[in-house]
């Protein structure tokens, strides 16, 4: 009984335990606004959210797995899709549309119309540099590293600096075959 | 007296119990060989050291799912034995069976192996570790204390688990 990879995450979303959308929205907001003051340069403020979502991504991977059934992925224009359906769907609420394929189908657009991350956010002149929502790379980073694949992914466009959606570019570098882990046998 | 073709070697063990108490042990591993969690429950023999044993399954685990791959009748795309394979890549097996145990084997696409020991008379048990799998998430994952990679060190998990894996009929 092969059980069939869902094609969206609301059902799942449906069913999953969630805060409170706004409280959720102001602690990240807290923490991106704690880690300015810290680190007080903007690009070190990027690089910090970067990490703390590769943190977030090794794990969640775990739980995506567990929870929505996807069991493989036969291409990497599958992965995006289920991403973008279901893996947005589950943790964040919204989808994306994936879009902007290059020729070799390995680099694409993942483009969000709605981003709860950003209510109640502008940013002041101080912060143009920073990638306000730069958590997100990390998550999607950390996530398809644990499965494998070696990925590069950088925000293309944002809101929050006038453009009209929010677009992730994820370049698929290398997939990592499966290793026999052990050197030798003492 | 007769010497072949027996169909139980050796006598066969206790019948399984439907109140459970029917596994014999436990393993999760990570892609890189490290053994997370080894938990025991029935196990009268040990011959090897506990790093050696843990060594040995990974290793038949390993050999054994790209064995099976290579045996594949329908899978055109042929990879030669010993050849890296992509994770997902190839078929697997979900358990195998000997008189005297049946072993359980599930892996996820994030490289983690579960492996349940248990009486060779118990069902299907593919669904048990999947739930087994959802109790890794909620008891180890999601502990932020826990560093992944690292061996499994909580009680709260292994009293689930060890709750759990004695309803197993």
């Amino acid at each position: 009984m092969p059980a069939v990879a869902p094609r969206s995450g609301d059902a799942i979303f449906a069913s999953a335990e969630r805060v409170n959308a706004e409280l959720f929205t102001l602690t990240y907001g807290a923490i991106v606004r704690q880690l300015i003051t810290d680190l007080e340069e903007v690009d070190e403020v990027n690089k910090q959210l970067d990490q703390m979502g590769y943190n977030i991504g090794v794990r969640l991977i775990d739980e995506f797995l567990a929870k929505s059934n996807v069991s493989r992925c036969v291409d990497f224009k599958e992965t995006a899709e289920v991403i973008a359906k279901v893996g947005f769907k589950m943790f964040l609420g919204v989808t994306a549309t994936v879009t902007n394929w290059d020729a070799e189908g390995t680099t694409c657009s993942l483009v969000l119309e709605d981003n709860p991350l950003v209510d109640f956010v502008e940013l002041p002149d101080t912060c143009q540099g920073l990638h306000y929502c730069n958590v997100l790379n990390g998550v999607v980073r950390g996530a398809l590293e644990m499965v494998s694949m070696k990925t590069e992914v950088t925000w293309i466009r944002d809101m929050l600096r006038g453009d009209d959606a929010y677009e992730l570019q994820v370049k698929l570098l290398k997939q990592i075959p499966e290793e026999y882990p052990y050197k030798d046998d003492e | 007296m007769q010497f072949f073709g027996t169909t139980e070697i050796n006598p066969s063990p206790p019948a399984v119990t439907a109140a459970g108490n029917n596994a014999h042990m436990m393993y999760i591993f990570n892609r890189n060989g490290v053994c997370l969690l080894y938990r025991e429950w029935n196990r009268s023999l040990h011959t090897l050291s506990a790093q050696q044993d843990q060594k040995l399954m990974f290793g038949l685990l390993f050999s054994l799912k790209s064995l099976t791959a290579k045996m594949d009748p329908t899978s055109a795309d042929k990879v030669n034995l010993g050849v890296p394979q992509l994770p997902g890549q190839g078929c697997s097996f979900h358990s195998f069976r000997t008189n005297t145990y049946k072993l359980s084997f599930m892996e996820t696409p994030s490289g983690i192996k579960l492996i349940l020991v248990t009486h060779p008379r118990t069902g299907d048990l593919r669904e048990s570790l999947k739930y087994i799998y959802n109790l890794y998430v909620e008891y180890v994952v999601k502990n932020p204390l826990y560093t992944p990679g690292t061996p499994i060190k909580y009680e709260l998990f292994n009293t689930t688990l060890d709750q759990y894996v004695r309803g197993l009929g």
